[in-house]
């Protein structure tokens, strides 16, 4: 080693001895990063460095690999090649590592310049003593065993107290001790918050204040518990994670049903029900033994992810989106790893590969779905879904179902009399002719080619717009009415019978001329056009309402482009009719001329496959009067020659139209309409629909088109499972077991860090979403590990854990932090005390209408539209949208109902940071901005809830305005106003209260925002006076932070 | 310290005052102590809020210290052509292609290439609709249907010809443009900017988004997320203005509450808050503090912007709009004006591009639509002698087919144009090139994340240096994969 090394190393350990010596208490003082543990531990000091550093070159990625050298693992660090060795123990001089990175020759030094990173002398410092110490490996400290811990708990409170020892003693290496007790009000406070998301009440507050009972706190927690809005609470966190939304996600973004997945989730936490089950039921519910109703519900997770309806969307490629964004959210959800990042390369710092990736997201490959949701913008057809009736919608359904079967029966019964009719009903069957064109064209060269059965077949060139024209001379005599078969074929999209993309046609207009051996036309007046199916969908500015096949005869007057189309019925024979308005016979030398216009703007909607008729019957001739296809041989077939199955099909159609059996019919069709429209209005929720698993290979470079790489099937990530054993295709059932198993050393520790951010704001590894290498060292490991083991231990309890946390001397602290303690520990990494934040997005909203008294308990349900700008959705299509508000108890339900828009999410929930759960959310932001104010002080739904809570104030007890104001803030913050606080809101009030009374039509105005009715009995400029007062408090920064 | 117990009058106990009030109650921050002088100040709102000076706030600073590069802008303003413009109708001949009008496109060229609705489909080839012509002393070639932006600005644009992108779908696309990734929860461009710079207004939003549409097109829709923060905090992100109802949301007062009685309320806000600040010497308070009084003078600032009364006439006249409109003429002129304020990055979307049938007459409508408000925002910011400090961006999210889709072109990702002008942009010059079918992009071959990374390079920001970690990744605009600055295009 140069000398200058040796030399700049000695006076850089002699630096930091110095600073390790000067006492513990100094040294937590000074946290930074020129001090180098005395014992250096591989997974807290050196693994950072590596990661960071080194790994990216020398990790797992074996496409970015250099020198085949990988420095993540043991024997990547033992390796030897010749005289050198990556790590000799005890000797950092002979170690290559060491020599490599202090080298003053640029060509050998790492890392390279070109990287971009360089190591801090710090870090130098730390691999030689780590090396000088032993050079030890340790597997990350996530992904190694949780390490044995006491044995399980008896109570919560014995939980407290491992917590507290772990804390307390962090704190006496550190020098500092626990803060005081925080006083009854804030516990209270803090809480409610903390457990229900709710402010407690002025009663709840003084009850507990009050209760000299030796075990008050534990009452309060218990009760908290067990409160309703518990499971509100914790929904929100796990709502995040599983991106639970009331919209697709993608381009149109339009709505979903899925509200019964938040039910779910509200009830399981309610009921406590084992976490270990709760994964179960969501990865994997379908798969369980004859799933209940709630455990399909359950299985909707896996459906929860984005989803698209936008036309060109290949279904293969959006197949790949899907699955892969599960392995995100599977994996951040319950691992908190970053699979992800090994979709399109090996990851650059956690042991996992890109076929680990792909083997992951096998095990999803048999959820059914589709890539493109073709037509669902419309439909809602979203896939597998099921009706979660409520008990008294399914009572009334059965009852239904119970007259059906009834009048059903009367339908089916047969009587001399039904036989006599429906042999009159035969004689008088409309028979039709097929006619046979002398020609046939295209007007934009399409190629028309006549088939054996009389239909005509389009093909070759394919325009945007075409007219065919049809022209014979062979007419029956005296016809009263066309009509025009559209047929489906192999050959055109979605088998037809249109040549459109989604095998739609539209038939814009259906003209009959006669022409004259001179030429000369005549124009056939037609009229009651018919047809057996007319296109619902898609119709928005359709004056017809629809694709009606009236449209057809309009002679264009409402528009050129208007006309019969299909689409919903892609696939299948329709039939259009069209009575002639004066019976029709050619004379000699007339021909007969029909023109079919097909002039939609939206290219390519012409007819593929069609055939033309005509009829001689009386009118009226309707095309949904004709029997089925299916019966027009039956019906050909002299009655004595038919067969015995021929005569059942035959009397079964018979029955659906026999005018004896009419009243029947109506009775039947109206159960039916009503049933119908109970079913509407059960909500539905998409489920999991397991089917034969898809082919899932690799897709290197995360290229969905390259079909290169290996097929793959299910299995566990190699470095934490090994390679599979078993022969079986694993499926989620598997995975979920393998998720919650006793060894796998990620879910509960990740589930642990994640519940403790909850209760003091930030994790005991700060890094929510990562657990890997790149995650963060925890500040509290053994503590971690004793709540991980603990939790698993307890059968996965997580209110037993929560009360746990809440009842430890640690959760109990104050929040206070004075000056010299922000010093010594910033990011209040030891606990010192306890953290203060503000309320997450929906529990602002919350915390104004319980206040304000508007709150409407009820808990669950489908989502709910609170006040919202107009004109937010505008910029959302297929279809346009406009928001409608609620009324009545929706405006104030709590804001998790709030529908969950993911392009456009209610803007304020989004101003406080409500994510849109595009993807897995582990960890929400907490901004302060000015849209947060702008939120507060004009959104309708905090006017109106400070001017409910001036109302409220006004109708307390005590007329003195310093009595009103001590009222007000206990609601709002549990205490009474200072003098100073006290001072400014009366001059507030007395001012506006002259203004007001000067101005009572502004008072009014104020006070009509929202939609709750003017009060009576209050005078409108003191109530408008006091809203001001109202909106105030709501804007305090203290109401909307939980200390 | 010792507790106060307080009677209440309200409730049977007496009630403990909790931790925010009892235990610092006179210990007050800086030895300022609260007396009756004090009291007494606060209670003179309205002159102590004027002469509050205000510090910015640390959130609206940006995380460097120093740009990494010489900046050669200050701003972007961004006119985003949603739906996927048609590039050979606009701003990239190809005779070639009239010639094979109807004839089918060559296998060699469309094999293995990813279609969006014409999947399983006749190719066939379709001739640009408009004629072009060379304009300007730079003789760049444009079509017809951009007469006064290629008249008054040919000479500023710097057209690029060869871009091309990933994805196939709008929504996708989008995403990647604002981006860098199609994966969603990323931050958008405009809030990366802000996170690294911080805002220059103190009264505006420092990331702005206007949005227009047209009457030709199937209107696309364009989500929140492509100006959202993403991992970022939310403090840089975007903010829609509006031509119809509050120009920013919640930005006006409630019914029944006048600017002054708006002021007092927040006046009261800001006294208790100071109070609480006082007491616990918080942080977060103090930030709270800086963000309502940015927020009230948000209330008085953006209604000030959107009011163009005072434009002169000629200048109207310029854009052919009166303003308050929504349309894209307007939020051109309001561009301008945001520009002057300081605000760093202004996205204009008009979202009527996607043009599958009738490109002719669609792409001409639209073309309309668009030319005189880009002429005059690109002539009106030379005058002011802005142009050479404000990067103009001018494209779509990808473009269209050469190949018909009966009268109108498919989505296209392989070869697509688009423009900048000003900061640091040689005017008047061309770069890159489609093959002669106007398919892929094949001479100087440029991706999105160059076009991010050379867009960071003018406003003096590495991009290889500018990162964030999130997922334990160092996430970046440009992506993992390299990104290269296009010197070529620059001064």
């Amino acid at each position: 080693m140069p000398k200058s090394v040796l030399v700049s190393l000695r006076t850089l350990l002699m630096a930091t001895l110095a600073i390790s010596s000067i006492g513990p208490n100094q040294l937590a003082a000074q946290e930074t990063p020129s001090v180098i543990p005395e014992t250096v531990e591989f997974n807290r000091d050196v693994r950072p460095i590596l990661s960071d550093k080194c790994v990216f070159c020398h990790g797992t990625d074996k496409n970015k690999r250099q020198a085949e050298l990988r420095l993540d693992t043991e024997a990547g660090l033992q390796q030897k090649a010749g005289d050198t060795q990556v790590v000799v123990p005890g000797q950092p001089e002979h170690s290559e590592l060491y020599r490599r990175i202090t080298t003053t020759d640029d060509e050998q030094l790492m890392p390279p310049a070109e990287s971009g990173k360089a190591l801090t002398e710090t870090e130098k410092a730390i691999l030689h003593r780590w090396i000088e110490q032993g050079g030890r490996f340790e597997g990350h400290w996530a992904f190694l065993p949780i390490q044995k811990t006491p044995a399980p708990a008896a109570s919560a409170s014995e939980v407290s107290s491992h917590i507290d020892h772990f804390i307390r003693e962090s704190q006496s290496v550190h020098g500092l001790e626990m803060s005081p007790e925080s006083d009854r009000i804030t516990l209270i406070r803090r809480l409610s918050f903390d457990l229900t998301g709710l402010p407690p009440k002025e009663s709840e507050v003084a009850d507990f204040v009050n209760d000299t009972s030796p075990n008050a706190y534990e009452k309060l927690v218990d009760r908290l518990l067990a409160s309703p809005h518990y499971g509100e609470r914790f929904a929100i966190w796990w709502l995040d994670l599983v991106r639970y939304a009331d919209s697709v996600g993608y381009h149109g973004d339009q709505e979903v049903s899925v509200s019964p997945f938040r039910q779910y989730v509200i009830d399981s936490l309610n009921a406590n029900k084992p976490f270990d089950e709760f994964t179960v039921e969501q990865l994997a519910g379908d798969l369980l033994p004859t799933p209940s109703r709630e455990q399909r519900i359950a299985s909707g997770y896996n459906r929860l992810g984005m989803m698209s309806a936008e036309g060109g969307v290949q279904d293969k490629e959006y197949l790949a989106k899907y699955i892969a964004e599960r392995v995100r959210n599977a994996s951040g959800t319950w691992l908190g790893i970053t699979l992800g990042c090994s979709e399109c390369h090996d990851h650059k710092f956690d042991p996992f590969t890109t076929r680990d990736f792909y083997r992951f997201e096998a095990f999803f490959a048999d959820i059914k779905e589709r890539g493109l949701y073709s037509g669902a913008n419309s439909d809602g057809n979203w896939g597998p879904f099921i009706k979660v009736p409520t008990a008294d919608q399914e009572r009334r359904l059965a009852e239904y179902d119970r007259q059906i079967v009834d009048v059903k029966k009367v339908l089916e019964t047969s009587t001399p009399e039904l036989l006599t009719a429906q042999a009159e009903w035969e004689s008088t069957q409309v028979q039709w002719t097929s006619l046979k064109p002398d020609s046939i064209t295209s007007k934009e060269g399409v190629t028309l080619t006549l088939q054996d059965d009389g239909s005509i077949l389009a093909s070759g060139t394919n325009p945007a717009t075409d007219t065919y024209t049809f022209e014979t001379k062979s007419l029956p005599s005296a016809v009263t009415a066309l009509r025009i078969e559209v047929l489906p074929h192999d050959s055109f999209p979605q088998k037809g019978p249109g040549r459109a993309g989604n095998g739609n046609f539209v038939l814009s207009e259906f003209i009959v001329r006669v022409v004259n051996a001179a030429g000369e036309e005549r124009l056939i007046p037609l009229q009651n056009a018919t047809a057996t199916y007319e296109q619902t969908g898609a119709a928005g500015g359709n004056p017809y309402g629809k694709w009606a096949v009236a449209a057809a005869i309009d002679k264009d007057e409402k528009g050129k482009t208007w006309g019969w189309a299909i689409m919903e019925q892609a696939g299948r024979p329709q039939t259009a009719v069209f009575e002639i308005q004066d019976d029709l016979t050619l004379a000699d030398g007339e021909k007969l001329q029909i023109v079919l216009d097909q002039n939609l703007d939206n290219p390519q909607h012409t007819i593929g496959l069609f055939r033309l008729s005509a009829a001689t019957a009386s009118r009226p001739i309707r095309a949904t009067d004709a029997p089925p296809a299916n019966l027009a041989g039956i019906l050909a077939t002299p009655a004595e020659q038919r067969s015995d199955a021929q005569k059942a099909e035959l009397s079964a159609f018979y029955q659906t139209i026999a005018p004896a059996l009419e009243p029947a019919r109506v009775q039947l069709a109206e159960l039916e309409k009503s049933r119908a429209s109970l079913d509407s209005q059960i909500v539905s929720t998409l489920v999991t629909e397991a089917v034969s698993p898809r082919m899932v290979r690799v897709l290197p470079r995360g290229n969905w088109m390259d079909e290169s790489g290996e097929e793959v099937t299910p299995a566990f990530p190699v470095s934490l499972a090994g390679e599979p054993t078993s022969d079986r295709r694993l499926n989620r059932l598997d995975l979920a077991q393998w998720i919650i198993a006793k060894d796998n050393p990620l879910t509960s520790r990740v589930t642990m860090n994640r519940i403790w951010k909850l209760c003091f704001g930030a994790g005991i590894s700060r890094k929510l979403d990562d657990l890997g290498a790149q995650g963060e060292w925890p500040s509290h490991p053994e503590l971690l590990d004793y709540l991980a083991a603990e939790f698993i231990q307890s059968g996965w309890n997580l209110k037993h854990m929560v009360k746990g946390i809440v009842m430890s001397q640690t959760y109990r602290q104050s929040s206070l932090s004075p000056a010299s303690l922000r010093e010594t520990d910033p990011y209040n990494r030891w606990l010192a005390r306890q953290g203060r934040f503000r309320l997450d997005a929906e529990f602002v909203r919350d915390n104004a209408l319980a206040v304000s008294g508007l709150l409407v308990e009820e808990i669950g349900g489908t989502s709910v539209r609170p006040y919202q700008p107009a004109g937010y959705w505008a910029h959302l299509n297929f279809p346009t949208r406009e928001w409608q508000n609620g009324s009545g108890k929706e405006l104030y339900r709590r804001g998790l109902y709030t529908h969950w828009q993911r392009q456009y999410l209610h803007p304020s929930l989004l101003a406080f940071d409500a994510p849109s759960r595009e993807e897995c959310t582990a960890d929400r932001s907490r901004s302060n901005t000015p849209l947060q104010s702008l939120v507060l002080l004009n959104d309708p739904s905090y006017v109106e809830a400070a001017r409910a809570f001036a109302e409220l104030i006004l109708k307390s007890e005590t007329p003195a305005t310093s009595d009103r104001v001590h009222f007000a803030f206990q609601r709002a913050l549990s205490r009474n106003a200072t003098p100073d606080e006290s001072a400014v809101l009366e001059s507030l009030l007395n001012r506006h209260l002259a203004e007001y009374q000067a101005e009572p039509e502004a008072a009014k105005n104020l006070l009509s925002v929202g939609s709750r009715p003017l009060p009576d009995g209050i005078d409108l400029p003191t109530l408008a006076a006091w809203t001001s007062v109202a909106r105030t408090i709501l804007n305090l920064h203290e109401v909307i932070t939980r200390n | 310290m010792h507790r106060q117990v307080y009677q209440s009058g309200l409730s049977s106990g007496q009630l403990v005052l909790p931790d925010q009030i009892g235990r610092r109650s006179f210990l007050h921050r800086g030895g300022i102590s609260l007396g009756s002088m004090a009291l007494a100040q606060l209670m003179q709102n309205e002159t102590r809020a004027q002469e509050a000076r205000l510090e910015k706030p640390d959130h609206w600073k940006g995380i460097l210290s120093q740009p990494h590069f010489p900046p050669r802008a200050k701003r972007i303003i961004w006119l985003y052509m949603a739906g996927g413009m048609t590039h050979i109708d606009t701003f990239d001949n190809k005779p070639k292609l009239a010639e094979l009008h109807g004839k089918p496109m060559p296998e060699s060229i469309t094999k293995g290439q990813q279609i969006a609705q014409l999947q399983g489909q006749q190719l066939n080839c379709f001739a640009p609709q408009h004629p072009f012509r060379q304009w300007g002393q730079s003789g760049q070639s444009i079509a017809e249907i951009w007469p006064k932006l290629a008249e008054q600005c040919a000479d500023e644009m710097c057209i690029v010809r060869s871009l091309h992108t990933d994805a196939i779908n709008h929504d996708p696309a989008h995403t990647f443009m604002n981006t860098g990734t199609m994966i969603q929860g990323r931050p958008a461009m405009g809030s990366w900017l802000l996170y690294g710079l911080g805002a220059e207004s103190e009264s505006l939003p420092g990331f702005v988004v206007m949005v227009s549409t047209g009457k030709f097109g199937q209107k696309q829709p364009i989500a929140a997320r492509q100006w959202h923060s993403g991992f970022l905090p939310g403090q840089y992100q975007g903010v829609e203005f509006r031509a119809t109802g509050d120009p920013v949301l919640y930005v006006g007062n409630p019914s029944g509450v006048n600017e002054k009685r708006q002021r007092d309320v927040v006046d009261a806000v800001q006294s208790l808050n100071r109070l609480a600040d006082q007491r616990l010497d918080d942080p977060e308070i103090t930030t709270r503090i800086s963000q309502y009084e940015l927020a009230f003078r948000m209330q008085s600032s953006v209604p000030e912007l959107m009011d163009v009364a005072k434009e002169p006439k000629h200048v109207l006249d310029s854009y052919g709009t009166q303003g308050g409109d929504g349309s894209f003429a307007s939020n051109c002129l309001l561009a301008r004006r945001l520009a002057e304020r300081g605000v760093r990055f202004i996205q204009l979307y008009h979202r009527d591009w996607d043009h599958h049938g009738a490109v002719k007459d669609h792409s001409a409508g639209t073309a309309q639509e668009v030319d005189q408000g880009v002429a005059a925002l690109i002539s009106d910011l030379k005058q002011r002698d802005m142009l050479k400090d404000t990067i103009i961006v001018f494209g779509s999210e990808f473009g269209r087919t050469p190949m018909a889709q009966g009268n109108g072109r498919d989505h296209h990702l392989a070869g697509f144009t688009m423009w900048f002008a000003g900061g640091g942009f040689k005017p008047g010059f061309s770069y890159g090139a489609t093959d002669e079918f106007g398919y892929h992009a094949v001479e100087n071959r440029v991706s999105v994340h160059d076009v991010h990374a050379t867009l960071l390079h003018q406003m003096g920001i590495d991009h290889n240096r500018f990162s964030v970690k999130f997922q334990g990744l160092d996430s970046r605009l440009t992506g993992v994969e390299e990104a290269h600055i296009l010197h070529d295009l620059l001064v």
